[in-house]
Order: structure tokens, then sequence, then C-alpha cells
């Protein structure tokens, strides 16, 4: 599935003594399968792009054509965007409601029409995808780590089987270890269920490992767009933007510097060590 | 869509009515709403609507933005106006109909009525749209503080108002949050019938509620860490004080109510 931006604009409060502009002019071409970080500072437009894509959001002005089709014409079915596009947002709190874990998740799949078995179906598959523990499937949700809360929030989504998934700073609050387990559950959905994911975040730290394309937001328009390795050689403008790139950059652009010959283009940790060694042999 | 409600908000500009002391504006708000229910006479209206419209003018507050508050009660002014169109008695009745009737008196009345109350609403909330909530309490807190002696707890209740209206913001963007996150999983609030409908709205009080009591708690604790006792003994930040302009104001204040008075006493007519 594809989505296309064309001169996108997003105006909060238009008309008002409060208007602001959250997004200017943005192109943009999603296509099947990519696996895609959209990086800003707070502020940046990051959570009203997620939002345009699904339709919750109507742009003030431009285009967005999903499959080809304008989803802003009149006859185009806003359901069935919603239920291709799926959407987590960034606090589960504010989407869990129901009595148990299960129920919660279920509540997607019932708004689909599908029959109670089917839903069922979908929700156990859901919360197995996200390794949600099973003991904790008919309990209430309130009562959740912050990690198991978003879990549940993201196998809520999933369950409707989206073929895009787009998740709003899904390691917002989290410690250390729960970002980790939730990034590797998303690379990990990426892969085995082979969907388009759309991972928003503010730390370059968190998706430099993982994505395929990158999508550097600032005050509403596209700063950069590419894959990681041609984006974090502009470390020193993504530094004047209040983003900062993956430590090891930083690290390989001083050892350059300083006369070993590596690869200034490593993006994780595993490829400097490699390039290092070979550098020092 | 929820955002568009503008009753009792603040409309942030710089003026001298915004300057204004809250106490002062309490004060002449209720001397503009018995000046309004006690006028007589053509001469009074006139003078009344000069004080409003010379107001409005000083905050800077745009006429359009006032305006927008009154469509809430379009349908309240319309009752209002057709009741009393068609049931006062009156002298000379022009139409009648079974029960009803249209007399000189009741056509009188209901412009009367009417434009007392589109006359109310946009002087109580050309109050609020110049004064800040905080304000708003600080005033009601000091203006009410005598009563402290018949045991009223006149800051607590000024404490729980300021909170009140402090929340409403933000349970409001809360509330548009919580809709789209569930309409991402295709809830659907507007369709159906009435319990359908209310049986939709599950999905969005749930979350809502358990966060305003979750924020209920870490703001009792917030105070309690910052040993938060009640009034006894507590300062203020930014205690009121008059200035020239307060006074000033309660000068016109006083010009304003003899000028009612006075055109009550001597044009008593046409009303
Ligand atoms: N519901 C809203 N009403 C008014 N302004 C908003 C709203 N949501 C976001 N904004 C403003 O739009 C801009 C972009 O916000 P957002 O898309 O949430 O950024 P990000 O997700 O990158 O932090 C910000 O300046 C923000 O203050
Ligand atoms: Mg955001």
């Amino acid at each position: 599935m594809s989505i296309i931006l064309d001169k996108v604009n997003y105006c909060y409060s238009e008309g008002t003594a409060y208007q602001i502009q959250a997004l200017k002019d943005i192109n943009l071409e999603i296509l099947d399968g990519q696996f895609i970080g959209i990086i800003g500072h707070t502020g940046s437009g990051k959570s009203t792009l997620t939002q345009l894509l699904n339709g919750l959001l109507k742009a003030t002005s431009g285009n967005i054509y999903v499959d080809g089709k304008d989803i802003y014409d009149e006859d185009y079915n806003m359901r069935d965007l919603r239920n291709k596009v799926g959407l987590v947002f960034q606090y589960p709190d504010h989407q869990l409601f129901e009595t148990t874990n299960f129920e919660d998740v279920c509540f997607g799949p019932k708004n689909q029409g599908l029959d109670r078995k089917e839903i069922e179906l979908r929700a156990f598959e859901a919360l197995r995808n996200v390794g949600f523990p099973e003991e904790l499937y008919y309990q209430p949700p309130f009562d959740l780590s912050g990690g198991q809360k978003r879990r549940v929030a993201i196998a809520g989504v999933l369950a409707m089987k989206p073929d895009v998934l787009i998740l709003d700073e899904p390691t917002a609050g989290l410690d250390p270890a729960g970002r980790d387990e939730i990034l590797g559950l998303v690379a990990r959905m990426h892969k085995e269920l082979g969907i388009t994911i759309i991972l928003v975040s503010h730390s370059m730290e968190d998706v430099a490992k993982y994505v395929d394309r990158l999508i550097v937001m600032n005050q509403g328009e596209v700063m950069y767009d590419g894959a990681p390795k041609e984006v974090f050689p502009h470390y020193k403008e993504l530094e004047a933007v209040g983003l900062a790139a993956p430590q090891v950059t930083y690290l390989m652009h001083e050892l350059k510097e300083k006369g070993l010959d590596v690869n200034v283009n490593a993006t994780t940790v595993k490829e400097a060590a490699e390039d290092i060694l070979h550098a020092l042999q | 869509m929820i955002r568009d409600i503008t009753i009792g908000q603040y409309y942030p500009a710089e003026s001298a009515i915004h300057k204004l002391d809250p106490r002062v504006k309490l004060f002449s708000t209720l001397i503009y709403i018995i000046a309004l229910f006690c006028f007589r006479g053509i001469a009074g209206f006139v003078i009344i609507t000069a004080a409003l419209a010379a107001v409005i003018k000083i905050s800077k507050v745009p006429f359009k933005f006032m305006v927008k508050g009154l469509k809430a009660i379009v349908i309240l002014l319309l009752i209002t106006g057709v009741f009393n169109l068609l049931f006062t008695p009156g002298d000379i009745t022009i139409w009648s109909w079974g029960p009803f009737k249209l007399t000189d008196a009741g056509i009188s009345n209901a412009i009367l009525m009417v434009l007392r109350l589109i006359y109310l609403i946009l002087g109580t909330s050309l109050m609020t749209l110049t004064t800040t909530p905080n304000q708003l309490t600080d005033g009601l807190e000091k203006v009410l503080g005598p009563l402290n002696k018949i045991h009223v707890p006149v800051h607590a209740i000024a404490m729980m108002m300021s909170i009140a209206l402090r929340f409403i913001p933000i349970l409001i963007e809360e509330t548009d949050k919580i809709m789209k996150a569930q309409m991402a999983r295709g809830a659907d609030f507007e369709n159906g019938n009435l319990i359908q409908k209310a049986r939709n709205m599950i999905p969005l009080l749930i979350p809502l509620f358990v966060s305003a009591f979750r924020r209920a708690d870490d703001l009792a604790m917030a105070m309690e860490a910052r040993c938060y006792s009640g009034g006894e003994g507590r300062t203020k930040m930014k205690p009121l004080t008059y200035d020239k302009k307060d006074y000033i104001a309660y000068i016109l204040d006083s010009v304003f109510i003899v000028l009612v008075v006075a055109a009550r006493v001597f044009v008593p007519f046409p009303m």
C-alpha cells in the first residue's frame, strides 16, 4: 500500500488568535513494506503528520493519495482508511478502557464488524505477537506497568490487521530496558508480519539501529529524508535543530580527524566496532 | 471541534481593562447587572449601551469573538422573546388567537427581555474574557474574605474554584486526544440512536475519569509535598493592590450609577 502526500499543509485553530501552522508543504511518498523513522524535536509536527495519514485530521490544503485514491474525495471511505492505517497514540492511557486486557484488544476488531470467533482469534494473535504474558490476559489494564500497557495498546491496533502501523513515540516514559524491548518488538513485527511501519521518535539513538529510511522534521517541514547513512553525515545541522546523531557517528568522525582510516558512515555500534578493528589491523 | 467553546474563556490582550484589579471588575459587573435590570426609559438604555460599547472598545477583545459566545444562547433568546410576545396582557390587543395575544406591552416586554439577556451575556463574558481565572478567584477570595468570620471556608472555596477552572482546558484537550485514539480503533461517536450513542461514550468516559482521578491524586500529593495547609497564614505572591487606574474605574462606576438613576427619575419613558 502506498501513501503519497502532495504539498500538505496543516494549521491548528485556523483564523483565530491562536493559529499555529503545524505542517508546511509536506511532500512524501511512503512505499509498501518500508520501515520508516520520523524524527524531530518536540513540537516539530510529528504527531500532526501521523494523524493526517489515517484521516483523523484533514489537511488545511494539499492532497493525500492512498493506493492512488484521493482520501479527501467525497465518496472515499474513511473507515476503510482507518482499518488500513493503524495508529498507536503516544499515551496508552488514552485508549485502555475495558475490564480486561483481552477485551480491550477486541475493541478494534469488534468495530470492524467481525464475528465473535474471528475477533477473539485476532486478539489472541495480536497479544501473542506483542509478547504479552498470558497470565495477564484477563487482568484489568489499569494496573499494568508502562511497558505492558504499551504492548496492549499496540496489540489493540495490530488486531485490526492494518497494512501500515504507525507508532507515535512508543518509547516515551520507558526505562532503557523497556525501550529496547519495545523497539525490538517493533523491528520483529516488521520482519515477521511484513507490514509497513512508521516509528515516531525524538531520539536518533532509538531508531538508527532499526529503520531503513529516516524522515527528519523541523518546525513543520521535512528537513532530511533518506537512509540513515545519508542523514547522519549532516550531524552538525541536526545538532543545530536540537537533535543529535548516534554517538558512534561522533566517535567515528573524531577517529577520522585523529588520522585513523575508518568509515564515518557506520550507524550501529557493531558496524563501528568491526570497522575500527579492521582499521587497526 | 471541542475547542470552539468560548464561554468562560480568557482572551489575552494588552489593554487597560485587562490590567484592572479583579475586584474592580467584579464590582463593576455587579453594578452593570443591577443597572441592566433597574433602568427605565430610552435615556437609561442609551447610557448603558454607551458604557458597554466603550468598555468593549477599550478591552481590545474583537467584537466578533464576543458574538460567538452569544450563539450558545440563541435558543434561550428565542424562547424568551416568543413567550413574552404572546403571553403578556396589555391595554391594546393587536391580534389574538386562543390563549395567544399580541399586545403593545408584549412587544415592548419581548424586546426589552431579549436585549437585557444579550447585554447580560456580553457584559459578563467581557469580564471573564479580560480576567484570568486565577485573578478572578483571587478577587473573589478577597471580596468575600469577611465571610470567614462566620465560618464560611472562603479560601477553600476559592482554591477549589481555581483548580477546577485550571483543569477545564486540560480535560478538554484530553477528551480530544482520547476521542482520536478510540476513533483510530474504529470507534464511532456520531452515528446511532440515543442508547447506542450513550454506549459508544464508554470508551471515552472511562479513560477520561481514570486520568482525572490520577491527576487529582498527583496534584494533592504535590500540594502536600509543598506543605500546603489551607488559607491560615498563607501569603500571596502577587497581593492585590489598588492603584490609580482602579480608583479612576471606581469613580467612573459612580458616575455610571448617578447617570442611570437620573435617567430613571427624569426620563422614565417610553419603557
Ligand atoms: N490540538 C492542538 N491544538 C493546537 N495546537 C496544537 C495541537 N496539537 C499540536 N499543536 C501544535 O502544533 C505543533 C506541532 O505539534 P505536534 O504535531 O504534536 O508535534 P510533535 O508530535 O512533533 O511534538 C506544536 O506547535 C503544537 O503546539
Ligand atoms: Mg508528539
